[in-house]
């Protein structure tokens, strides 16, 4: 698995965003999770909620040290990962999948083109270009 | 837990590990008690409030109890064992006499009157008064019960001031330094005032700039700690203050570092409108496992009127009574004090000790006690300075911060650092705080460690760096003759298992 | 021979010290503090001698009258009672007395495991999910209560009945001053009706004067209205009243002083802190948790520790960081020693003799109980005399009780004009007697009292 995925964009806060038709998916990304160290809680808005970009979405916390979720798009919440709050070592293991955080239905698509691209978040974390793969 | 005599500098024997003990309640068995209390009477209670709850607390004699407790005594470090070298908590030696004295003054209720309790507001008069004396201020109040209340405190203070002078909507904002310790900014976040952080400059000071481009008519005050958390003295400390009175606003001195000060340097001559004691830290109280404390908060006369109240008074005739709870006649009014922190005089117990303390040292022993503290600090650095990075190389204070960045690059970090010691017989440094110092390790020997100890612990501090170079796994798996291995605090965040639950 | 007796340090051992460092004396490490302020005389007398100083201390004790030399009847949150000799000498002993904060927990399982079990019993005792390892008393633990119930709901209207301990609404009002919460105090029969909008309803129970409180009624009054039900309790009702976690109660406070700890003047003392298990992340203070070592291991440590200020800062849930871990400590050491049976005789026996002082007081002339229902272990006096000339005549008489009307506020004195006497196991027959007589005697010239 690639540390900073192509297929994804990014926030300067270390969140990722996956687009598929008006609906994101958000998380955090394997740079922010390995900073972060083991993450023991995880804290979600409900179903319904709306975000605003770069607004508080949430927080993950290690056993050290507590860090904001930002939002890197507006929307509605559409779905929360209920497993990842049962189990928040999936951060961890899969933070571009099963360790996703929530679902949001995109207010302005426009937003996504505010976003870093793989090779902007690349540089962003100090990472030369292409050499994130594992 | 490993036992070594701290005299001898080389690696002692480790003797056997006490055993793990149960849980009170896996002791317990339904039948047994003890008898320490009458149990003939019969309580008329009416039946809607009786408690219908099952009460499942342990049972068990008294001869457990003592094994019990004196089992986990056994599990613990602590100052009467040896070395504890946290930076920032200055854990001196704790005098058992203050302890017996403290006693004397056991079976007093706050609530009786001040005629039944002269020679309480007498011994608390005085220690107002020499509190005053160290720290260069006006005006104490014995109420905060530790360091962190009293801040809340000051900064309650900060904001009545702010208020008479019509500006408490205005000055909204509370300035800290990076280096600050945690309870800095939660107090003012308490208090209702936003947080800004100020950034240290390459000496370790506060950055004078940036602390003044953060400054304006929407702040409020302040918070200085100095020493400052890197052990270093602000060397433009007197700028700092005027820059932050020039503002409008007031400055707080957080006295944790107040044992480099004794007869150093006095926070009232130095341009502080206030500062608080620790002490259960300066003044040698026992810490008791995490607490108790106590923490007087020591102002000049401006922030006077704004203390909490009632305030201890002295007559012509010498006796003793409270402004505002007075029993002969009419009571002084609250005026613009905040309130009430706490009933009376705090944790008069601590402060009992404290006072034992400062009248056992008095004028010679507090001058000599801050030179003692700073001389140790600095011959420690001097022996480990050649196997450990110096985070800012200035001449130190009471304390220093180490980075063991070079050795976290080997492969054995501070806190693996700090377990090492403990197999070598030491309790660890203050590890990760300040904030600002990478792998950082702050360590304060006090003025109590003879210089055998202070050659023993930079012996075992060298022996761990040296593993760190050649055998870093061997530091990694550290402790290994402590009760237990590490602990799994990942686990005990993720699923919490807060209270013992009676098998179903 | 140094100043400070617990110095160390030779001449020779500073010397070699100084040689090493590099620097010819200590006033070489000092060139960054400014030279006018340095080395100041701070105007101290000379040291003592332990001795002296023992002599010093024994002094000023002898000017105090303590509470066990007559007749006691001042109580509320901190009690006069009968405290085992095992106690202290577990609880001070110097490994948990010269202890620092467990942050090393492979060195301070006594600690952490000792404060386990704390939490443990005190939640049974209160039957709430969640108990911290402590505040600093009872006051600093109802303010707390109210800064998380403001946290937990959003609100920043805080009603406290005006039969909450005195001590503690003054904290509270002062704590309030902080985030500018409105503070309003109402009659406890008024509470379950003033929710609305209130981030929580505090209540007492039993109340400061000694009554009974039906707090469900309130409770569900409160989470009607989207507050919560704050609970002052007292450790030793709990032992025979209906416990706070079955009154559907969302935090319980209270002083645990009562529970083996000296009344020392006021402290240092215990604040009982415990909330439901869902409300955990917004609890203030430390909290001690169960884990395994690397072996797998039974063991214990300080856990979500990211509420606290030393990770979270300004975003933390208090600034609360020394707290209170012996006196925890020295509670479950009574709890252990007393057990179930033992906790609830001490309370009966504190029950049992104020309802019998109760009814030999009011059969005196011109005595009545002020209590308008079923009290507990305290109950207010109402006489002819006035509380508070009835309380000084008593004091002058050797016998100390507390008036309702010593409680100052602002150059006046609040509330009603009784007297409270608060009974525990302490109280002797010989005691009720002493107060009963001067009570009678007081009562049949209350002129003379009067103008005192």
């Amino acid at each position: 698995m690639s540390t900073v995925p192509d297929d994804l964009r990014y926030s300067k806060e270390h969140e990722w965003v996956r687009a598929d038709g008006d609906v994101a998916t958000i998380g955090i990304t394997h740079f922010a999770q390995e900073q972060l160290g083991d993450v023991v809680f995880v804290e979600l808005p409900e179903k319904g909620a709306t975000v605003r970009q770069y607004s508080s979405l949430g927080v993950v916390e290690s056993v050290k040290a507590a860090s904001d979720i930002y939002a890197p798009i507006s929307g509605e919440v559409l779905e929360r990962n209920v497993k990842v709050i049962e189990s928040p070592e999936l951060v961890n293991t899969d933070p571009y999948r099963d360790g996703w955080m929530v679902k949001v239905r995109l207010a302005d698509k426009g937003e996504l083109a505010k976003l870093l691209s793989p090779a902007d978040y690349r540089s962003h974390i100090g990472e030369t270009a292409g050499a994130g793969a594992d | 837990m490993t036992v070594r005599t701290h005299v001898i500098p080389d690696v002692g024997a480790k003797t056997a590990v006490p055993a793990l003990e149960p849980l009170l309640f896996e002791l317990a068995r339904p039948g047994r008690s003890g008898r320490h209390v009458v149990s003939d009477d019969a309580a008329d209670i009416p039946a809607a409030f009786q408690r219908k709850t099952p009460l499942h607390l342990p049972e068990l004699t008294e001869p457990q109890v003592v094994r019990h407790y004196t089992h986990l005594a056994q599990l613990n470090y602590s100052v009467d064992a040896g070395m504890y070298p946290l930076g920032s908590c200055t854990m001196k030696y704790n005098p058992k006499v203050n302890d017996r004295v403290a006693s004397l003054f056991a079976d007093l209720h706050p609530r009786q009157s001040y005629r039944t309790t002269q020679g309480v507001l007498a011994l608390a008069y005085e220690l107002e008064q020499m509190l005053a004396k160290i720290t260069g201020m006006d005006f104490v109040s014995l109420q905060p019960q530790a360091g962190a209340q009293s801040e809340f405190t000051a900064l309650l203070v900060f904001k009545a001031y702010h208020a008479k002078r019509g500006e408490a909507a205005t000055r909204r904002r509370i300035i800290v330094p990076d280096s600050a310790h945690g309870t800095n900014p939660a107090s003012a976040a308490m208090c209702g005032y936003q947080v800004t952080t100020v950034k240290s400059d390459a000496r370790g000071n506060v950055d004078l700039d940036a602390l003044k481009s953060a400054l304006g008519p929407d702040v409020a005050g302040f918070m200085l700690t100095n020493p400052n958390t890197l052990g270093l003295f602000e060397e433009r400390v007197r700028e700092v203050c005027d820059a932050v009175h020039g503002a409008g606003a007031l400055v707080y001195g957080d006295g944790a570092n107040m044992n480099a000060l004794l007869g150093i340097a006095r926070p009232g001559d130095l341009g502080f409108d206030c500062v608080h004691i620790n002490v259960h830290k300066t003044f040698s109280t026992p810490h008791g496992a995490g607490g108790p404390g106590a923490g007087p908060l020591c102002v000049k006369a401006h922030l006077r009127p704004f203390l909490p109240k009632p305030w201890i008074v002295r007559e012509a005739d010498g006796s003793y009574h409270y402004d505002t709870a007075r029993e002969d006649r009419a009571p002084a009014g609250l005026g613009d004090s905040i309130g009430t922190i706490k009933q009376r005089i705090g944790n008069f117990g601590v402060l009992v000790r404290a006072y034992t303390y400062m009248k056992t040292l008095g004028e010679d022993g507090m001058l000599e006690t801050g030179r003692d503290a700073i001389l140790a600090a600095n011959y420690l650095l001097a022996l480990l300075r050649d196997k450990y990075d110096v985070a800012y190389d200035r001449t130190p204070m009471h304390e220093f911060v180490l980075s063991a960045a070079k050795q976290k690059r080997q492969g054995a970090s501070a806190l693996d650092i700090g377990k090492a010691l403990l197999d070598e017989g030491f309790h660890s440094p203050t590890v990760y705080f300040p904030l600002i110092v990478a792998e950082a390790m702050m360590i304060e020997p006090t003025e109590t460690e003879p210089r055998e100890t202070l050659d023993a612990f930079a012996a075992a501090m060298k022996r761990i760096a040296e593993r760190a170079e050649s055998d870093p796994a061997s530091v990694k798996a550290a402790p290994k003759y402590t009760p237990l291995a590490r602990l799994d605090e990942v686990t005990a965040a993720r699923k919490p298992v807060l209270r013992w639950q009676r098998p179903v | 021979m140094n100043a400070n007796p617990y110095s160390p340090h030779t001449e020779e051992d500073r010397a070699a010290m100084l040689e090493r460092i590099g620097v010819r004396s200590v006033d070489d490490l000092l060139t960054a503090i400014p030279k006018d302020a340095r080395f100041p005389r701070l105007g101290l007398a000379s040291g003592l001698s332990e001795m002296e100083v023992q002599a010093h201390l024994e002094r000023l004790a002898a000017m105090n009258r303590t509470a066990g030399s007559g007749p006691f009847f001042i109580g509320g949150p901190i009690q006069r009672r009968y405290i085992p000799a095992a106690v202290p000498v577990l609880a001070l002993r110097g490994e948990f007395l010269t202890a620092y904060t467990p942050y090393q927990p492979e060195v301070s399982q006594g600690t952490l495991q000792g404060v386990f079990e704390y939490q443990s019993l005190i939640a049974e005792l209160l039957a709430m999910e969640v108990v911290n390892s402590s505040m600093y008393d009872g006051g600093s633990a109802t303010a707390e209560a109210a800064f998380m119930a403001v946290r937990v709901t959003g609100r920043k209207k805080v009603v406290v009945a005006t039969e909450v301990d005195f001590t503690y609404r003054r904290t509270l009002r002062t704590y309030g001053r902080g985030p500018e919460l409105e503070i309003v105090e109402v009659p406890t029969a008024k509470l379950a009706a003033s929710a609305e909008d209130a981030a929580c309803l505090i209540v007492q129970h039993p109340d400061a004067f000694g009554s009974l409180v039906d707090v469900r009624q309130i409770a569900d009054a409160a989470h009607a209205a989207g507050a919560l039900c704050v609970q002052v309790t007292e450790p030793h009702a709990n032992a025979l009243l209906e416990p706070p976690g079955a009154l559907g109660v969302d935090i319980a406070v209270g002083e645990g002083q009562p529970l083996g700890i000296t009344m020392s003047y006021g402290g240092p003392h215990l604040g009982i802190f415990a909330c439901r298990e869902s409300l955990v992340r917004q609890m203030p203070g430390r909290i001690a948790g169960q884990t395994l070592d690397a072996n797998g291991t039974r063991g214990f440590v300080n856990t979500l520790q990211t509420r606290e200020q030393h990770i979270r800062r300004e975003k933390a849930t208090s600034n609360i960081c020394t707290n209170e871990a012996l006196a925890a400590i020295t509670a479950a050491v009574y709890l252990s020693l007393l057990g179930p049976e033992g906790l609830r005789a001490a309370a009966r026996a504190g029950v049992a003799r104020a309802h019998a002082l109760a009814k030999r007081l009011a059969a005196l002339p011109g005595c009545a109980i002020a209590n308008e229902g079923p009290f507990f272990d305290r109950f207010t006096l109402r006489t002819e005399i006035g509380g508070w000339d009835l309380r000084n005549a008593l004091i002058a008489r050797g016998i100390q009780v507390e008036a309702t009307a010593s409680h100052y506020v602002d150059g006046r004195r609040e509330g009603r004009d009784d007297v409270i006497a608060q009974c525990t196991e302490l109280t002797s027959e010989a005691d009720a007697d002493a107060l009963v007589d001067a009570v009678a005697q007081l009562a049949r010239s209350p002129e003379t009292v009067a103008a005192r």
